[in-house]
């Protein structure tokens, strides 16, 4: 651990402990209750090889007018191509969307009344070697769940990892609670879990909320070993759990799975189906009613958000207001998503915006900005890019709401210039977007600092 | 402000591309984003909420900071003037006819640095298309600071353009440049015109009346430099009974000096003021306390360590009057603080500020040519600033480096 990152952890047997100081909650109106919503259930449901990030020459292998069943595959990166992305639903294969040059945007079903599922058959995990396990769970549809460290790309069947992170919470802005959304899970989680050990030659993390007791659903669980993190946002994300548990150095190779990634490898292993369902939280300022609801990965998010409305003119995201993207009412949930969030638009003028006094949020307290004086209130954020691009100018802040032993602002900075040694000995190996996310938000200068990580990485990666 | 926008959005078209006066179009947008901000929205993916704060706001509270510096300083002004010409000597005698004299000098002052930084700045943004900086509201407002009420105003138009082309515009703008604008500007003046801003003469306005008899308008720092060099009396005494026949008063004793009740330049005199300029910048966050906590700690440290080895008057002068003569003070709260041209890492800042202190104190007190240190040292620092920084992150790769052999 760093001299810089201000953090204290102690071994506990096994199991550490890490409080972290440095980093911001963004508190905003429109949480989730915790209770399952009786939205309408969704229609279509669709796979987008842009939510794969690496995924490089997808190739479809359906037609408009199929039938699939849940577990059918639909697409495969002719780079990685042992690794199937499969139906979520079963259902009738009703389009094939391509934008510029023909390039594949979605893939979406109309789903059947009763999902009906490929029958892939129960796995024994100890009867299978690693190879044989990672080869049938690749071939199910389940594996793009694991990510892999570098890169934050779909790992490889072949590789052994250092060891597997799951980060059990999430303090993303509105994010949904694991706990409840995992609820009655156990067993799933287990056996995704016994899996998951058997792929990496280390150890299985299981990260929790330190600042709460262990809910329940995860508090019987064997085979991995469980950390507990506790401080402000990114305190939830993977990445900066791996930077203080076992910190990934240039060669090495880590995988990561979402807490109902790991669900699904369950149900999988005990069941042998491949069931995209999950339970989102449906949050944000402009709902009527945010909820959680059960619906399955790709959903068409307009039967959770049409007449769920309380303004006309909204922005849907898929995902966080960090790390999101932005979908119209018609458009489908990403399939790393286990949230959608709807805030208020911003497109318009402010007379005297930079200089009148606000109670906008802000992380900093410069002239007129007065949201500091209410840490605790809930704020409504609408998507106004709040002034231009600039260069760097302002010091220090980065720094302050990244808990890793990082200078966000020379790895950018080193991105910019395209220097490949900075680049790679200033920590490229150890982020992924979603790290430096709160950097894009508190950024005085305007930078797109998400999208210049993706250009580091992909400068390293393609190097 | 319907009206306003209106108006805007019929001429938008005009400089926008295809437009007649498209080639203006980043001295149009300066103005529109100042009336209004923008209303573009964030992009499809990433952060989809943005922090209220930008830039503007952010240079606009380094503004306001200087605030009780300037008001300060176009009193001084007229207080020195009346005091040397044998008005009335009560600090608050004659309020009116001494803000009128201040105003008269300090405004165009400023009005000629905002004035012709300005032109220069809207030049660039034409030419390499690229936005207007709003560094520019900072350091049209720190130049009339640092320079003295009695100063040309031509001397200052010429500061201003040589300091923004060669020190901001030539790197490619605010964020970019390497040192500190408005100290390059100060410095140019040093160099360039030494008759209009060292001396005696220049730092007190007499306008057409006559000094009283035995009149010195000497700065403490020339004091206790020649007591250091005459011997005869310790630096304190020289300072207490300085110019006291002429003026009636003592003008350089500590609280006088602290207030800030001295000639000098314009907005440097207080350094109440401008420790009440610090409290602003601390407290909103945009200056960085380490450096200016650093730099006063470094001050009383060099003059601490000067009194040990003290063969002189000078040297042996109380460590704490270094923090009330010249503009150490308003050079570290708001030269040293700046960001760009400051080291740029949490540790850095302390060497910064530290060696900026102490750099301010061995000038002062050793070198005959410059009596005030602290724009050498701002200027020396912010070109070592980088190589602070270097060490720094160079540490920080060694760390990332050792984990992965071990």
């Amino acid at each position: 651990m760093g001299r810089f990152s201000k953090a204290h952890s102690s071994k506990t047997d096994m199991s550490k402990i890490v409080k972290l100081k440095k980093g911001f909650d963004i508190n905003m109106v429109g949480k989730a209750k915790q209770e399952l919503a009786d939205f309408a259930r969704a229609q279509t449901f669709a796979i987008k090889p842009t939510d794969f990030i690496g995924l490089q020459r997808p190739k479809v292998l359906v037609n408009e007018g199929d039938t699939v069943k849940a577990g059918t595959p639909i697409l495969i990166d002719k780079a990685l191509d042992q690794v199937i992305y499969a139906a979520p639903v079963s259902g009738k294969v009703v389009e094939v969307k391509r934008g510029d040059r023909r390039k594949l945007l979605e893939v979406s079903i109309l789903a059947d009344a009763t999902i009906t599922y490929e029958q892939f058959g129960q796995v024994d995990i100890a009867s299978l070697d690693r190879d044989a396990l990672a080869a049938k769970l690749a071939a199910s549809g389940i594996w793009p769940n694991i990510i892999q460290r570098p890169f934050g790309v779909v790992a490889n069947p072949a590789d052994t990892p250092k060891s597997i992170f799951i980060s059990a919470f999430d303090t993303h802005p509105l994010a949904p609670d694991c706990a409840f959304a995992l609820k009655g899970q156990e067993r799933y989680l287990q056996a995704g879990i016994e899996a998951l050990a058997k792929l990496t030659s280390g150890k299985v993390h299981l990260n929790i909320d330190g600042s709460k007791a262990v809910p329940a659903v995860f508090s019987n669980l064997k085979g991995a070993q469980m950390n507990k993190f506790s401080g402000p946002h990114p305190a939830g994300n993977v990445g900066v759990q791996i930077h203080h548990l076992d910190p990934m150095n240039k060669g090495e190779i880590a995988w990561t799975v979402s807490p109902s990634g790991v669900a699904q490898i369950g149900k999988f292993i005990l069941e042998g189906i491949y069931d995209a369902s999950k339970v989102i939280a449906v949050t944000g300022s402009e709902l009527t009613k945010a909820a959680y609801v059960k619906t399955y990965s790709g959903a068409c998010v307009s039967t959770f958000v049409k007449g769920n409305l309380n303004s006309g003119h909204v922005r849907v995201v898929s995902g966080n207001v960090l790390t999101g993207e932005k979908i119209s009412l018609e458009g489908f949930l990403g399939f790393y998503h286990n949230q959608i969030t709807v805030i208020p638009e911003g497109d318009y003028y402010e007379f005297m915006g930079w200089a009148k006094p606000t109670t906008r949020l802000s992380y900093h307290r410069a002239l007129g900005l007065l949201s500091f004086l209410t840490p605790n209130k809930e704020f409504v954020l609408d998507s106004n890019g709040r002034g231009e691009e600039r260069a760097f100018v302002q010091t220090g802040v980065f720094e302050s709401v990244t808990p890793m032993d990082i200078l966000p602002v020379y790895l950018l900075k080193a991105i910019m210039a395209e220097d490949y040694d900075e680049i790679e000995e200033l920590g490229i190996y150890e982020i992924v977007e979603e790290d430096l996310a709160l950097c894009e938000f508190v950024d005085v200068s305007k930078h797109p600092v998400q999208e210049l990580v993706r250009k580091g990485i992909e400068l390293i990666q393609y190097s | 402000m319907k009206f306003l926008r209106d108006l805007l959005d019929k001429q938008k078209p005009l400089f926008e591309k295809g437009g007649k006066l498209e080639s203006l179009y980043y001295a149009f947008e300066a103005g529109e984003t100042f009336m209004f901000s923008p209303k573009h929205t964030t992009g499809i993916k990433g952060a989809q909420v943005k922090d209220a704060i930008d830039l503007k706001r952010m240079m606009i509270t380094v503004v306001i900071a200087m605030i009780p510096c300037l008001l300060f300083g176009i009193y001084n002004t007229g207080h020195q003037h009346f005091l040397a010409t044998g008005g009335t000597t009560g600090l608050w005698e004659d309020f009116g006819d001494k803000t009128w004299v201040g105003v008269k000098l300090v405004l165009p002052i400023i009005i000629v640095a905002y004035a012709a930084g300005g032109i220069v700045e809207a030049i660039f943004a034409v030419i390499r298309k690229h936005p207007i900086n709003e560094g520019f509201l900072v350091t049209g407002m720190l130049i009339p600071l640092v320079v003295p009420a009695t100063t040309p105003l031509w001397q200052v138009a010429l500061a201003t353009v040589f300091a923004v082309v060669i020190a901001k515009e030539v790197f490619g703008g605010t964020g970019m440049n390497i040192l500190n604008v408005a100290m390059t500007a100060r410095a140019f003046l040093y160099f360039a015109y030494p008759a209009q801003i060292s001396g005696d003469q220049v730092w007190t306005y007499l306008g057409d009346r006559t000094p009283v008899d035995g009149f010195s308008g000497a700065t403490a720092l020339a004091v206790v430099y020649n007591a250091g060099v005459d011997g005869t009396q310790s630096a304190v005494e020289a300072l207490n009974l300085h110019n006291v026949e002429a003026l009636n008063q003592s003008l350089f004793n500590f609280t006088n000096m602290f207030m800030g009740w001295i000639p000098g330049s314009i907005g440097e005199t207080s350094t109440l003021m401008a420790l009440v300029g610090a409290l602003i910048l601390i407290g909103t966050g945009v200056g960085s306390w380490k450096i200016i906590v650093s730099g006063f700690a470094g001050a009383y440290i060099m003059g601490f360590v000067m009194n040990l080895l003290a063969v002189n008057e000078y040297m042996a002068l109380p460590p704490q009057y270094h923090w009330v003569m010249g503009g150490l003070a308003f050079g570290i709260v708001f030269m040293a603080t700046d960001p760009v041209s400051a080291s740029q890492t949490e540790t850095g800042k302390w060497i910064y500020g530290l060696l900026i202190g102490i750099l301010t104190v061995i000038i002062r007190v050793t070198n005959p040519a410059y009596p005030e240190g602290i724009m050498l040292a701002v200027l020396f620092m912010n070109v070592f600033a980088p190589l602070i920084d270097y060490y720094i992150v160079k540490a920080n790769k060694t760390r990332r480096l050792q984990r992965a052999t071990v």
